[in-house]
């Protein structure tokens, strides 16, 4: 009774605040045209900002300004290189955000002029906006690796942007002899999906042990540590071989990290030679996954810190060097929310919440966001990271929510990883078909 | 009598203005419910293959199923972790906003022979509190989407029940007593196609 007392009253107190919403809305219809939204980028982040602005207030013309025609998702790329799934499952058109009515334009952004609020194309278009949001993901520096540029990287990838790296390195590991060696070298933090190359490491190992069982993986990492550290290790240990007291001993997985020598500081592209603290190691597959900085066009509008992310006000996204301008996505710093892909759909929407407020002649709304990260480690075997994130307003930042999160259980429980593999699964469908159609 | 009223009246509305204070400049049930879109899908109509569709679901049920896997009484992948980053109000707010979209039956296949001995036990078993088709429209009884949902998390929560990993009520317990004595495990097989045949 009381419960449903209560429901009927938040109903009513939704009811007025839409009113109020329309009637200060029906100052700006009065006094021109309606408010423009140009979203630089058409990636998770920028897809989903565009697509929750329209469905929150249909009369903000929002317009995507994205170069390719099609996005292939980064997550469930390391599927693609098993060969557990295609390429085309990963790839996402944009008609579904026209269904939105949301403007999209294949075109490559060359400035942001943030006096003037003008957005420039290559194609040598303008487009003029109240706000405009900056999604332009990651791009690397490729002079933290002598020898390796985006050059070498068509023989060599990274396929850390899916799409056709992520074929080649497929077609290069489905070459690969029998009893060959994979090498992979992760970056250094910060960088996009944290828990992605040792995904990938037991995804490559999954499609070794079915196809090519005398074949090994070398990891040389900078890092000591990763993301779902003690599950990888497990998981690499249970099902591929992997010695977690001696890592460079006998099995298929050996890891060198950056202690052991194992970060990369030149490589040999005809030769396949990497060279590192701890030596040369010769790879019949190599991958390099560069250091990362903020895509492109945030260091042309000027978006940037000097590590290269892009600093903002964790309640709006709204960059924190130029007003009308946000970051959403990996190349912002959200800290503690992680550079994923969940992250970047979450950011998205609190962002796309303070964007249709502030327009509004509104304050923005208090935030919530959401990490969920799954990776699939072996076929029945989904393990998963989460974490809810709430917006300090005294200390101004984003802030873990205590209590929240953590990580699958690190004691097996066949069951239980069954379920998070069909999760993961789930997850994907979920959140494409939230970010695409 | 009178005196009672006034004063369930009087509760009502402190209570009334608690929750409302309570939750003064927290995060809307739409900020909240965004963001579980990520596993559920937009506004909570999930696309399969196993995370349930959340849309439409009865308030109730909702904040006791959250309430549930906050204090680890539910088994759960990821649900327990994710519960516990929300108070009583926000909770409140989300089963609001979900309660209050349209549920969107998932398409998936379905074994028809067995659909049809299922339905028959949904009528025996179900009905009562689950609706004629596994859907309730009373809200007064407070349970689960059970026909159109995802046959995987069906199977999921079946097992969960009979494994004791998730409570029931003690009239449901009854029930699902009396159909696993009458047709055991392949019984609950029948009766998840026949909800998953509900499209």
């Amino acid at each position: 009774m009381s419960d449903f007392t209560r429901r009927k009253f938040l109903k009513a107190g939704i009811a007025t605040a839409i009113a109020g919403a329309s009637a200060t809305y029906g100052g700006f219809v009065i006094g021109g045209a309606s408010k423009k939204v140009v979203v630089v980028g058409g990636g998770i982040a920028g897809a989903t900002a565009a697509k929750y602005i329209r469905m929150m207030d249909s009369s903000i013309d929002v317009t995507v300004i994205e170069a390719n025609k099609d996005y292939y998702t980064c997550f469930m790329s390391n599927e693609v290189l098993s060969g557990e799934r295609t390429l085309d499952s990963i790839k996402f058109g944009y008609s579904g955000l026209g269904k939105h009515g949301v403007n999209v334009v294949h075109d490559t952004v060359t400035g942001i002029d943030a006096n003037k609020r003008v957005v420039k194309t290559a194609g040598g278009d303008s487009f003029k906006y109240d706000r405009c949001i900056v999604a332009p993901g990651i791009d690397f520096k490729w002079e933290t690796i002598g020898g390796y540029d985006a050059k070498v990287a068509e023989g060599t990838p990274h396929a850390w942007k899916a799409g056709p790296q992520t074929a080649t390195l497929r077609k290069q590991l489905e070459g690969m002899r029998d009893g060959g060696t994979f090498v992979i070298a992760p970056p250094p933090n910060p960088f996009r999906c944290p828990p992605g190359p040792y995904e990938r490491v037991a995804q490559i190992a999954h499609y070794f042990q079915n196809n090519k069982p005398k074949s090994s993986i070398l990891i040389l990492d900078p890092k000591k540590k990763f993301s779902k550290f003690g599950l990888f290790k497990a998981g690499w240990k249970k099902h591929y071989g992997y010695n977690p007291d001696n890592p460079t001993g006998p099995g298929m997985i050996k890891w060198i990290n950056s202690e052991a020598g194992g970060t990369v500081s030149s490589y040999d592209a005809r030769s396949k030679t990497l060279t590192a603290k701890a030596g040369k190691f010769k790879g019949d597959v190599v991958n390099i996954i560069p250091a990362q900085k903020a895509g492109k066009i945030a260091f042309t509008a000027g978006l940037t810190n000097d590590k290269g992310w892009c600093p903002i006000n964790g309640k709006t996204f709204e960059s924190t060097i130029h007003k009308n301008i946000h970051v959403v996505g990996d190349a912002c710093i959200a800290k503690p929310l992680p550079k994923s892909g969940y992250a970047a759909n979450s950011e998205a929407k609190v962002c796309a919440a303070a964007v249709v407020a502030l327009l509004q002649g509104e304050g923005a709304p208090t935030p919530s966001y959401v990490n969920t990260c799954y990776s699939i480690i072996a076929p029945g075997d989904g393990i998963s990271v989460a974490m809810v994130y709430a917006y300090d307003e005294g200390a101004g930042k984003i802030i873990k929510v205590k209590g929240s999160g953590g990580l699958t259980p690190g004691k097996f429980d066949p069951v239980m990883r069954e379920r998070e593999q069909q999760y993961a699964y789930s997850w994907f469908n979920n959140i494409t078909s939230d970010v695409f159609k | 009598m009178k005196k009672t009223r006034v004063l369930q009246a009087a509760l009502i509305t402190c209570s009334l203005v608690f929750s409302a204070a309570s939750h003064a400049g927290g995060a809307s049930g739409a900020m909240l419910g965004n963001t579980c879109a990520g596993c559920h899908g937009t506004n909570g109509v999930s696309n399969g293959p196993a995370a349930p569709t959340i849309a439409g679901i009865d308030y109730d049920y909702m904040v006791e199923a959250m309430e549930e896997f906050k204090a680890g009484e539910r088994n759960a992948t990821i649900m327990t972790r994710i519960a516990k980053g929300y108070t009583d109000a926000e909770i409140e707010a989300m089963s609001e906003f979900f309660a209050g979209k349209k549920y969107v039956k998932a398409m998936q296949k379905y074994d028809a022979a067995a659909a049809k001995r299922g339905a028959k036990l949904h009528k025996k078993y179900c009905k009562n509190c689950h609706g004629d088709t596994g859907i309730s429209t009373d809200k007064d009884d407070d349970s689960g989407v059970l026909g159109g949902q995802w046959k995987p998390y069906l199977n999921y929560t079946f097992a969960d029940l009979k494994d004791g990993k998730r409570s029931m009520g003690k009239k449901m317990k009854k029930k699902m007593k009396n159909l696993q004595k009458a047709k055991g495990d392949a019984g609950v097989a029948d009766l998840i196609e026949y909800y998953a045949s509900q499209q």
